[in-house]
Order: C-alpha cells, then sequence, then structure tokens
C-alpha cells in the first residue's frame, strides 16, 4: 500500500504523519509538526491490531447484530424522551471524535431529541479557555499559532509542562531558542518539570495563584507605564474595573513574592521582561484551566496581552493550548452543553432561530444543557435515564470518580461506543458499540492553532466496528428523525457543517468555513491542512477588533481566589497530569511496552524533603486519601516538587492498577463559569504502606485482588496472545491456595516454596512445554529476566524447568556432557579431564573426581572412558 | 605368610581384598569362602540386571582371574559352617578345615522375612543375590505381589511388571521408601511407578500369605497375600522385600558377642582380637549398615589394620543416600523432614514435571535434603550441608541450584530497579 498522510491521535498539537502501515514518519509537509514526531507519536503503529478490540455490538455481553442493537439505542432514548422529556437522556463525548462525529452527535441531540445534555470530556480541560476567550474576545477563538511561539521575544509557558504535554510545540521552541539564545522563556509551574530545562526563568508559584500573579502584572505594567493606553482606549472595555480589582491587593511586591511562594528578583524580572517584550506569547494548558477560578486565570493573562495590545500580533498572543486531537473541532461544531453550534448561544433567540432554520428543526434546544460533572450527578439522581458515552472514559477521568461509577452503574440505559474492548467506563455499559479508531476512521481534526487536518483511513475495520457519525446517524433515523440524518459519506457532513459556519459569520463571529460547504468528495479527499478562518490567515483579531457585538475586547475583573487553609488531615496538595510516553487512560498507549519504559508503574511524585517528614521511601509505596477517596501507588522522590505538594499522573485505570485512578481522589469542586473540575488542586494525606511481600506475575487472566497491582506491558508479550505482567505487592499472608488460584488450569506445573521467608514462584506450562503463566514472590521483588520469559511464553522450549522458574537462564557454564556417576554426579568431560591428566585407572580416576567410589556402577563406563581417552 | 580367612565374598569383603592386597601384597596367604558359587560381583547391580539393564558378564567386577592374580585362594558354593577359636581354625560344609592369624567376617546379611503363616510357602521369595534374580527371571507371567516399599521392593516390582507381570506391591507406611524420602517425593515415586503399571496398596499390613489349598496351611503353592483389613490380593508369586538381617550365626555359635549384628569397635574388630567384622553383619556403636559407602569405608579401615598400619578408626559418618530407582534418580541426607527440629526448622520445596527438590532448615543452614529425579546439584547441597555453610544470602536461589547461585553470588544483591 502506498504511503497516506493522517494526523497523530494524540495532542492537541495535532501533528502530520506519513504511514503505509508498516512504518511512519512525521509529515514533512504538514504545518504543525513539519516532519517531527514525540515519542508517542512514533509509536503509534505498535499501539494497532484487533487485541482487546470492540469488534462486534453487544446488548448485556451478549453479541447481537447492528440493527438489534440500533434498534435497542433508538427505541431505549425514544421511550425516555417520550416519558420524561428530553431533559432525560445525555450524550457524553470526546475530544477524540471527529468533526464530522461531533457535527451529527450534537446536531441529535440538541436539534432534534430537543436537549442540551451533550458535554465532553473538553469539559475536563479546556471549557475555562473556552470561557475566557468568550469573555474577552466574544468567541472561542485562539488567535496565535505555531510560529508565533517561534518569533516571539519572550514565550511564556504557564501551567503546561509542554516537553511532556506537547512535545512537538515544545521542539519548536525549544529549537527557535537555538537559533535565537537571546529569545527569553519563562515557566510558570508550581513543578520543576522537565519544561524548565528550556526556561530562563522558573516561577513555581505556589498552586492556585496565578490570578494574583497576572493580577500583580497588570499592576506593574501599570505602575511601569508599560500598558498600551492608546489599545486600551481604541480597541477594548471595562480595563478601569479589571485595573481597580488588580491593583486591590496592591503594590507590595515583597508581600506578593511571599503570597506566590516566589522570590521577588523572580518575580519582578518575570514583570519587567513582560513589559519590556512587545512579542511575547503565553502558553496556558491544564495547569491554568483546571482550578476553581479556571475561567479567571484565563482572564487574568488575556487581560495583561490586552493591556499591551498583544493580542493576534505576529509573535505576540494569549495561546491557549488543548490536549485532545480535536478537541478545537468539538469547541467549533458546538459539541459542549453551553454551547449551540458553530459558536453561536443557546440563550440568543437570534442564533437559536437561525440554527433551527438551518436544521429545520422545530425541536432546537432552548436552554444550556448538564455539563460533565452536573450530568453524571443528574444520572446519579437518575434525572438523567439514559446516557450515550461515546469515546471517552469518564469512570477515570472526572472527579470523584467512584461516584461516577457507581452511578452510572445505578442508570438505567447506558451506551457506550469506543474501539477498545476492556474500560472502566466500558464496564458499565448496558450496550456497547464497536466504533472505528484511528488508522480507521476518516475525518478532520482542529489542532491548537485552528488548523483542520484530515484524520485518514490506511487499515481495514476490525470486526464490525462502524464509524461514530455512521452510528449516531443510524440512531437518529431509528428514532424518528428521518429528515436532517441522510449522509452517505463523511464529506457530506463535513460541507454542511461549512455551510453552517456562514451563520457564524452573520453574527459577527470568525469561525467561517464556508469555502468548504460545495465540498466535493474528491476535494474532501485532497485536503490539506488549513487553517481557520478558511479565508483569511493565520492570526485572528490582528486588528483590534473582535467577535463583541460593539467589536471591543473585554478586560475581565478578576478576583483574587479565596485563600482555603490547608487543613491538617490533608496538609499535601495533589496535582495531576500527564507523564511523557503516555495518553490518557492508556487506552492506547497501554499497548506499547516500550512505552512504559520511562514511567512503568503509577507513582506519586514528592519532595524529599517531604518524603522524609511523612516517612515515605523513595520507590517505595504511599496511600493517599482525600475527601471523597484513595490511591495506593508508588513513591518517586522529585526534587522538583514544591514541598507540600504531589504530583500523580492522570493515566492509570483499573485496567492498570488496583487503586492508582488520581480522579478518585479528585473532589467535584467546579470553576462556577466553566463547569471545569479542579484536577490540580487537590488536598490529601499520604502516609507510607509497607508490603509484606512483593512479586511478578505473567498471565493472561485478571489479576488477582491483592492490595497492589499495576500492569506493566511488554512488547515481547504481543505475540504471546493475551498475557500480561503485573507487578504484586501485599500485606497479607498468602497461602498456597491463594497462589494457586491465581494461576490457570495447566497441563504441567512448577513450583517453589519457602514459606518461611514468603518466597515462592510458580510455573504453569502446557502440554508442549510453552509458559502460559509465571508467578514470583518474595519478601523483595523477585528477579527476571522479561525478555527471555517472553520467549517462553511465546516458543516454548527445551529450556530447562529450573530457569523457567528462576525466571532467567542459568550463566550457560561449559558443557560437561553426560552424567557419569551418578552417585557424585560427575560429568563425562570431567573424567577425561581427569584421565588427560594423569587418571590411568578407574581408581585413579575416582582419586581424582570421586566418580566410580561408590557404587561402582559407572565402572565399566569408566573403563570405556579410560579406553577411548588413551587410544 | 600369615594366614588370612575372609568369610563372605561380597561387596564388603571384595573391597577389603582390593585394600589388603594394595597395602601389604605380602603379608597374607589369603583365603576367602564365598557361599555363593560365584566370583565378585556387583550387588548393587542386581536391580539393573532384574530389570534387563545389563547382564551376568558385566557385572561380575572381580572374575576368578583377578583372585588368581594376586594368589588368593577362592573357595566358592561351600559355606563356613563353623569358627573353632581355639584353633584358629574354620571349617567348611565341604570339610576345608582353614587355619587363620587373623579372620574377617563379612557374611553380609539374610533378607527379613515376614512374620506371619505362609512365608515358607512355594513362589515366596526373597530378592537378594544371583540366585533370587535367576529365579525372578525364570517366572513366567502371572500375578505377583511384592511386599515392601523400600529400595529392593520397588525395584522388584518395577523389573517384574516390564516382565510382564502383574505387579501389586503392599506396602506398610504412608509413602514409598520412607526412609530415604519425604510424603511429596514418595508420592511421586508412587505415581511414577503407577504409570509404569506397578500397582499399589498403602498404609498395609501383610497378615498372612495363603496357599491355595486350605488344607495344608503353611505348605503347598501360594495363592494370595492377605491384609490386616482383610483385604485379600491374589498371588501366584510372592516377592519379600522388608529389610535385611545381619548374618549372625557363625559369630553367635564362636561366641563372639552379638546383639543386632557382630559388635565392633572403631578399628572393626570383634570380641576376639583375631577377628575383624565388616559390612552388613556388623553392629558398630548400636548401628547396623546396608548401604555401600559405609561398607567401603568399614573395609578400608579394616584393611589398613590388617596390613598393620593400624591407625585408622571407623567412624560413622552420616552421607548422603544415593539411589536410582528404575533409572529415577534419589538423594537424601540428613533431617529432611525437620524431625529433629521441634517445629523450628523450614522446609523449603521445588517441584517440577520431572523432579522434585526439599531443603531442610534451620537457622539459615541445610540440615537435610530430598532430592527427586533431577539430583545434578546433589553433591553441591551435600557440600553446604557438610560444611554448615551459611545460606542466608543464596536463599532466594538455593533451590534452583548451583549455577543460579553462583549467578546470584556475582550478581550482586539485585536491587529492583525503581519503577517510577
Amino acid at each position: 500500500m502506498s504511503s497516506i498522510c493522517t494526523t497523530c491521535p494524540y495532542c492537541g498539537v495535532g501533528c502530520g504523519i506519513r504511514t503505509d502501515g508498516k512504518e511512519l514518519q512525521g509529515d514533512s509537509a504538514h504545518p504543525a509538526n513539519a516532519g517531527r514526531l514525540c515519542v508517542k507519536g512514533s509509536s503509534v503503529l505498535e499501539t494497532l491490531g484487533d487485541q482487546d478490540r470492540l469488534l462486534y455490538p453487544d446488548i448485556d455481553g451478549e453479541r447481537v447484530s447492528w440493527d438489534r442493537a440500533l434498534d435497542e439505542v433508538a427505541e431505549r432514548f425514544r421511550r425516555i424522551v417520550d416519558e420524561h422529556g428530553p431533559d432525560a437522556v445525555a450524550f457524553y463525548v470526546s475530544g477524540q471524535l471527529l468533526t464530522e462525529d461531533y457535527y451529527v452527535a450534537n446536531k441529535l441531540m440538541k436539534g432534534y431529541i430537543g436537549s442540551a445534555n451533550i458535554d465532553t470530556n473538553s469539559r475536563l480541560c479546556m471549557s475555562s479557555a473556552v470561557v475566557a476567550h468568550k469573555r474577552a474576545f466574544g468567541e472561542d477563538v485562539v488567535p496565535g499559532c505555531y510560529e508565533d511561539l517561534e518569533i516571539a521575544d519572550l514565550v511564556i509557558l504557564t501551567g503546561s509542562n509542554t516537553a511532556w504535554a506537547h512535545p512537538i510545540v515544545y521542539q519548536r521552541i525549544a529549537a527557535a531558542k537555538q537559533a535565537r539564545p537571546e529569545m527569553k522563556v519563562v515557566v510558570i509551574d508550581p513543578r520543576r518539570t522537565a519544561t524548565c530545562d528550556l526556561a530562563d526563568l522558573h516561577i513555581p508559584v505556589r498552586p492556585g495563584q496565578d490570578v494574583p500573579l497576572f493580577n500583580g502584572l497588570l499592576t506593574w505594567l501599570d505602575d511601569h507605564n508599560a500598558l498600551d493606553q492608546d489599545y486600551i482606549a481604541h480597541h477594548t472595555n471595562g480595563f478601569d474595573q479589571a485595573l481597580a480589582t488588580a491593583r486591590a491587593q496592591g503594590n507590595d511586591w515583597d508581600a506578593l513574592s511571599r503570597q506566590l511562594g516566589v522570590s521577588k528578583v523572580d518575580l519582578t524580572t518575570f514583570y519587567h521582561w513582560f513589559a519590556a517584550c512587545e512579542r511575547t506569547v503565553t502558553v496556558f494548558s491544564q495547569g491554568v484551566n483546571q482550578a476553581r477560578n479556571g475561567s479567571d486565570q484565563g482572564n487574568a493573562i488575556i487581560n495583561a496581552h490586552l493591556a499591551t495590545g498583544r493580542v493576534g500580533k505576529p509573535g505576540a498572543s494569549p495561546f491557549s493550548i488543548t490536549g485532545q486531537p480535536n478537541a478545537m473541532g468539538g469547541r467549533e461544531v458546538g459539541g459542549l452543553a453551553n454551547q449551540l453550534a458553530v459558536h453561536l448561544d443557546i440563550d440568543n433567540p437570534e442564533h437559536h432561530a437561525a440554527v433551527a432554520d438551518f436544521w429545520q428543526t422545530e425541536q432546537l434546544a432552548k436552554h444550556n444543557g448538564l455539563t460533565a460533572v452536573d450530568l453524571f450527578n443528574a444520572v446519579e439522581s437518575g434525572e438523567v435515564k439514559a446516557v450515550w458515552i461515546m469515546a471517552t472514559n469518564p469512570v477515570d477521568s472526572l472527579p470523584e470518580a467512584d461516584r461516577v461509577r457507581h452511578a452510572l452503574m445505578g442508570c438505567d440505559t447506558v451506551v457506550v461506543s469506543d474501539c477498545v474492548a476492556s474500560g472502566d467506563t466500558l464496564a458499565c455499559a448496558d450496550i456497547r458499540l464497536p466504533a472505528l479508531g484511528w488508522s480507521e476512521k476518516s475525518g478532520m481534526v482542529t489542532n491548537s492553532e485552528r488548523c483542520i487536518s484530515r484524520q485518514r483511513p490506511f487499515q481495514p475495520a476490525p470486526g464490525e466496528a462502524r464509524a461514530d457519525w455512521w452510528i449516531i446517524t443510524e440512531v437518529a433515523r431509528r428514532m424518528g428523525y428521518t429528515q436532517g440524518f441522510g449522509y452517505q459519506h463523511e464529506h457530506e457532513i463535513f460541507a454542511e457543517y461549512s455551510a453552517l459556519t456562514a451563520l457564524a459569520g452573520r453574527f459577527g463571529k470568525r469561525l467561517d468555513l464556508t469555502a468548504a460547504a460545495e465540498l466535493s468528495a474528491d476535494q474532501y479527499e485532497q485536503w490539506q491542512p488549513q487553517q481557520w478562518p478558511l479565508q483569511g490567515g493565520d492570526r485572528c483579531f490582528a486588528d483590534g477588533t473582535f467577535s463583541t457585538p460593539d467589536g471591543r475586547a473585554r478586560f475581565v475583573a478578576c478576583e483574587n481566589p479565596v485563600v482555603r487553609e490547608i487543613g491538617d488531615s490533608f496538609p499535601i496538595i495533589l496535582n495531576s497530569g500527564r507523564i511523557r510516553d503516555q495518553w490518557h487512560t492508556m487506552t492506547r498507549t497501554g499497548r506499547a511496552g516500550r512505552l512504559f519504559a520511562h514511567l512503568s508503574e503509577p507513582f506519586a511524585a514528592l519532595h524529599p524533603k517531604d518524603i522524609e517528614r511523612y516517612r515515605l521511601a523513595d520507590g517505595g509505596f504511599v496511600r493517599l486519601t482525600s475527601r471523597v477517596g484513595d490511591a495506593l501507588v508508588r513513591v518517586k522522590s522529585d526534587g522538583g516538587q514544591r514541598p507540600g505538594t504531589a504530583f500523580m499522573p492522570m493515566h492509570w485505570t483499573d485496567q492498570f492498577s488496583r487503586r492508582a485512578r488520581v480522579d478518585a481522589l479528585v473532589p467535584a469542586r467546579l470553576d462556577p463559569h466553566s463547569g471545569q473540575p479542579a484536577f490540580k488542586h487537590t488536598p490529601v494525606n499520604v502516609s507510607d504502606w509497607q508490603p509484606r511481600w512483593h512479586g511478578w506475575l505473567f498471565t493472561a487472566a485478571t489479576p488477582p485482588a491483592v492490595e497492589y497491582w499495576a500492569r506493566v506491558p511488554v512488547d515481547a508479550f504481543l505475540q504471546a496472545g493475551q498475557v500480561q505482567r503485573y507487578r504484586l505487592a501485599g500485606d497479607a499472608d498468602l497461602t498456597e491456595q491463594q497462589l494457586h488460584e491465581w494461576m490457570p488450569e495447566a497441563a504441567q506445573w512448577l513450583a517453589l516454596n519457602d514459606p518461611s521467608t514468603g518466597h515462592f514462584r510458580r510455573a504453569a506450562l502446557d502440554s508442549d512445554g510453552k509458559l502460559i503463566a509465571w508467578l514470583a514472590i518474595g519478601e523483595t521483588l523477585p528477579l527476571c529476566d522479561v525478555e527471555w520469559l517472553a520467549t517462553c511464553f511465546t516458543e516454548g522450549s527445551e529450556v530447562q524447568a529450573l530457569s523457567i522458574l528462576a525466571g532467567q537462564p542459568a550463566d550457560a557454564g561449559p558443557d560437561l556432557g553426560p552424567v557419569i556417576c551418578s552417585c557424585h554426579q560427575v560429568r563425562q568431560k570431567t573424567i577425561e579431564a581427569a584421565v588427560e591428566e594423569g587418571a590411568d585407572s578407574v581408581e585413579a580416576i575416582g582419586k581424582c573426581c570421586k566418580a566410580g567410589t561408590n557404587c561402582g556402577s559407572c565402572i565399566p563406563e569408566l573403563r570405556g572412558l579410560l579406553e577411548t581417552c588413551s587410544a | 605368610m600369615k594366614k588370612l580367612v575372609v568369610i563372605g565374598n561380597g561387596m564388603a569383603a571384595i573391597r577389603l581384598l582390593e585394600e589388603v592386597t594394595r597395602l601389604a601384597p605380602d603379608l597374607y596367604q589369603i583365603t576367602v569362602v564365598g557361599e555363593e558359587p560365584f566370583a565378585g560381583y556387583n550387588r548393587v547391580m542386581l536391580s539393573p540386571l532384574l530389570g534387563g539393564g545389563t547382564d551376568e558378564v558385566t557385572i561380575t567386577t572381580h572374575p576368578h582371574q583377578w583372585y588368581r592374580d594376586r594368589g588368593i585362594r577362592l573357595i566358592t558354593g561351600s559355606p563356613v559352617v563353623a569358627i573353632r577359636r581355639h584353633r584358629r581354625q574354620v571349617v567348611t560344609a565341604a570339610g576345608h578345615k582353614l587355619d587363620y592369624d587373623r579372620l574377617v567376617l563379612a557374611t553380609g546379611a539374610a533378607p527379613r522375612q515376614l512374620p506371619v503363616e505362609g512365608v515358607n510357602l512355594d513362589g515366596v521369595m526373597s530378592f537378594r543375590d544371583l540366585y533370587d534374580v535367576r529365579k525372578l527371571l525364570s517366572l513366567s507371567a502371572a500375578r505377583v505381589v511384592v511386599v515392601g516399599g523400600g529400595f529392593l521392593g520397588l525395584e522388584a516390582a518395577d523389573a517384574l511388571v516390564k516382565q510382564g507381570h502383574d505387579v501389586t506391591l503392599v506396602h506398610s507406611r504412608g509413602h514409598l521408601l520412607n526412609q530415604q524420602l519425604d510424603e511429596a517425593a514418595g508420592h511421586r515415586l508412587q505415581h511414577d511407578l503407577e504409570k509404569r503399571g506397578v500397582k499399589f496398596v498403602m498404609q498395609a499390613r501383610t497378615a498372612a500369605i495363603e496357599s491355595a489349598d486350605t488344607e495344608t496351611q503353611g505348605q503347598g503353592r501360594v495363592a494370595a497375600v492377605r491384609l490386616a483389613d482383610g483385604q485379600r490380593l491374589p498371588a501366584d508369586y510372592v516377592v519379600q522385600a522388608v529389610g535385611i538381617v545381619p548374618r549372625t550365626e557363625l559369630a553367635d555359635y564362636a561366641g563372639l558377642s552379638v546383639n543386632q549384628g557382630v559388635r565392633v569397635d572403631d578399628t572393626l574388630q570383634t570380641f576376639d582380637p583375631a577377628i575383624y567384622a565388616i559390612g552388613e553383619c556388623v553392629e558398630h556403636r548400636n548401628r547396623t549398615f546396608g548401604l555401600v559407602a559405609p561398607l567401603y569405608e568399614q573395609a578400608a579401615v579394616c584393611a589398613s589394620h590388617l596390613a598393620e598400619l593400624g591407625h585408622r578408626r571407623y567412624l560413622y559418618a552420616d552421607s548422603a543416600t544415593r539411589l536410582k530407582i528404575s533409572g529415577i534418580d534419589l538423594v537424601s541426607f540428613g533431617d529432611f523432614e525437620g524431625a529433629g527440629t521441634g517445629g523450628e526448622g523450614e522446609n523449603l520445596q521445588l517441584s517440577l514435571p520431572g523432579g522434585y527438590r526439599r531443603l531442610q532448615v534451620r537457622d539459615n543452614r541445610i540440615i537435610g535434603m530430598v532430592l527427586y529425579g533431577d539430583v545434578s546439584d546433589a553433591a553441591f547441597y551435600e557440600t553446604l550441608w557438610r560444611e554448615h555453610a551459611d545460606i542466608g544470602a543464596r536463599r532466594q536461589v538455593l533451590l534452583l541450584g548451583e549455577a543460579f547461585c553462583k549467578a546470584a553470588d556475582r550478581g550482586g544483591d539485585g536491587e529492583e530497579e525503581i519503577a517510577a
């Protein structure tokens, strides 16, 4: 097959990939990455394959035909809507969906079912930025583009571990800085992350203190006459109030630096640089958004840019950067409960009338729907009786995640469409629908700089998996909405959506894809990455006119957050986020063993001082407890942590560890404007946990219910069917019966027991001698050679049983030939050596190496050897 | 030249002859009186011989020429009937009168007979010498009951199955080879032999051997073995393999001190300074013997005294028991069941499809061992046992054998890589 161009399925950078299905490389023609790829992107082919794919629709675990499944979904939604009204159903969708999928889901829920109960996991990462954009610019628009990062004189990265979460953006900044060393980089983050390697200045601000930091900046700029008064006067509203609010905290920089936990020198250096650099880009991401005042934090940043006239200009812009491949596309089509479509608002009667007219519907939702957390609260209360979850994993990713699971378990109808077969949310589903995954599906995605590019298929659909848009439209038709869902191909959806953006233009919005409204299937196929507005350049608002009714941007007066005293019971502030080589809930990256080489188990990073203070051990285990949940993970000492804070990765689910879902710890405290949860600020307690035993288990079965387990994928096992490697630890005494239950039925058994020291090993083999399960338990973690063991699983072998139990080959000593004297276990080569050294009789041999000196049964053979050796 | 007479031509006697002729080739005029009409053969090889794994020529380690070469007079087929201590003379059944300056009793042991009715019936046999093997090899296909789950009983049972007999083995204890193996290994052995066709009745005490004709009690042909629980095992032949009894009649008649065996001191001398005794017939420090290793040691010590190089003492050393049951290797030593540790011992076990290992440990020192099947590391463990080596540092890999212990010694303590 010849190579095709597609877009990476991971973060919001949206890199182009060129692949033939066997090998891949960065697409040098793609504007986002110009040929570069990060480790996740480069290994994405390793995550493909039919393993653990959802292949067929099922109802209550029983495989059914698509007809039956679609009828069932449609019938249940129809019935609930008829009996309880449209707000009794909901969709919860995802930034993994393509624009076309998103569009029809939104159209079905808002336009035809008549409820705005469609929200998305983008609520969890971007919705505060959406609010900030809308408040400031009158529209959810990222004004800048990636090039700005390269031509800026000052790049501020705040609330973003860009190096790990958006590696290619980071590399572009790094390359620019290398070319222009005078370019400055400031990282604002409570943690000293890998991103700080590039920083000229790291501002380790206390968690939740971005508003005072940027309010202070506004005051400082005012004090130092660094404001663009002309821009403020002609292009903005609300400056005076914003400044007054900022000034309310005073201009005592000593006091502010103490409050922020930053040295005054660093603080004023940062302010000074900001004042001095006309070309300043402030990149903000989840660290800003995922807070109780995430929207205000975003606006505090934008305020500083508006006050200096640095919006949408080359090298000068606030820059919200997204986490998911199509978070932006979802925002554009309106896939959020408080948007209508194409940047229009539900509660604006003119917008409402225009969209209703375009969609030819009388059912169009009249009020905002439930945002993510509220949506699942409504599921819990029974207000929402049917929920359809598409391509996302709320049981892991929402705050108070255990409660979400509980809510879903109690819900009348849970439909999940996904491309994987096992997942914590799928486990709650009544009806499961197999969706296409990356490499199979076809459509558009929009990246962080508004660049629309194609995801193109290059592999056939496995089993009966179908495109999400197809599934949604089939359900729509079966619910009776025969008009409006007659699409034959995804390009028709994209064209319709593009045509709809004309309404955005009509109401003064920048979103404009009208040039694609008449797109043919062929043109769709040939689509090259393009930024929107499709006719209008790469930056928005450069001329100082905005999408507000009066064309002026708005300052937002941002109050300082109420400082919450940290109680003694939860003295540590827990932050969560991505690690370099994993993505979301690992449904994809969890399939590539090499992506676990970097960080293989769930962990909590803590400052060495805290490790000492709370009597933890680096590499040991820590139990974290919050008001709503707990977790048990490994301890990772990290001098980059602020003392008093901890960091846990967001990736581990119940599929990968026993209790490592960070969101089970996070209380559902939301930004009042965006509904976005405060993931970055969870008060927790930490305590040491010392297991009595450690172990490894390799099995295709589910892991045992011990206190701690973590799945650590091994690439070599990809060929060994479903075998997985688990790291185990526990503090209850083990019985042989338990060990027996952890292992599958087997034709042959190898076992080692040393109960006094708690050392146990088990190996189960099939009748061909192929390993099917392996277990080793000890007071310390038993060693094993994973790669070698993997070969015993895949190939079977002539390998010695002892080596299998050992989990590694014994150092192959010299081959001493067969045993001749079985009493003393003397081998042929040893005897021959004795003869060569002068032993000329059976007795002499016996004196040399004891052979033949006990029962004498081997003496005839010794004589034979004497003859052959001396001959 | 002095006269040395050796009564018995078994493995202990022959080892003695080898040693004496090596140490003092010209000191004695030697006469050996063997009861069996054969030259020196390796009794250990009787089991393979019965099993068809070898032949009589091969197991004949010391043919007549060997005696001739050393000027030893070998009298076979004519057992000694009396020792005239006052004349320093022995008399054989054929009437040989042999004077001696030194006499060595190496009369060995006889198979123990079951203490039940019917042991003299036709078809009730033992498995001890070449005669027995020849007889067992000549049987036509039949039902055979072997009594005794020790080494000889198992060898006999396995060999008889191979020859097409229907064999049932009766053992009084819960597991086979209970002197040499722990329960787990004993059960494995049973399982392995069952796969070859031997049937077992365990924890069964033989109550009687019944004849075909109930009228002629204690005479005629054997018909069945009756067990204490009433179970009746039909049998055309019965092989008794319930241990051995030291042969002490001659010594007893001669007035030597005899308890279970002929009593000897640490130089293997009996009550009479001119008479020594070695091998299975002796009792040394309240102990009798049945395995080849201590026999050889006794022969060597005794020979050194006969050679008038008398400086060695025989002291029993606990050694490993090494057996090959029908091709299955076993080694055990020491307190392998931890019986003597009062519950403080710790046992480590390794179980494989083809083998089993058990190490009994106390205070991080090996105090006993059972190896079944794969015995390649027996010598390694035996050395650790003899040297009272501390196995603490190697404990995790100890059961995996020498190669892994060496690798662990080289590889340090294997710190866990910090995952996160």
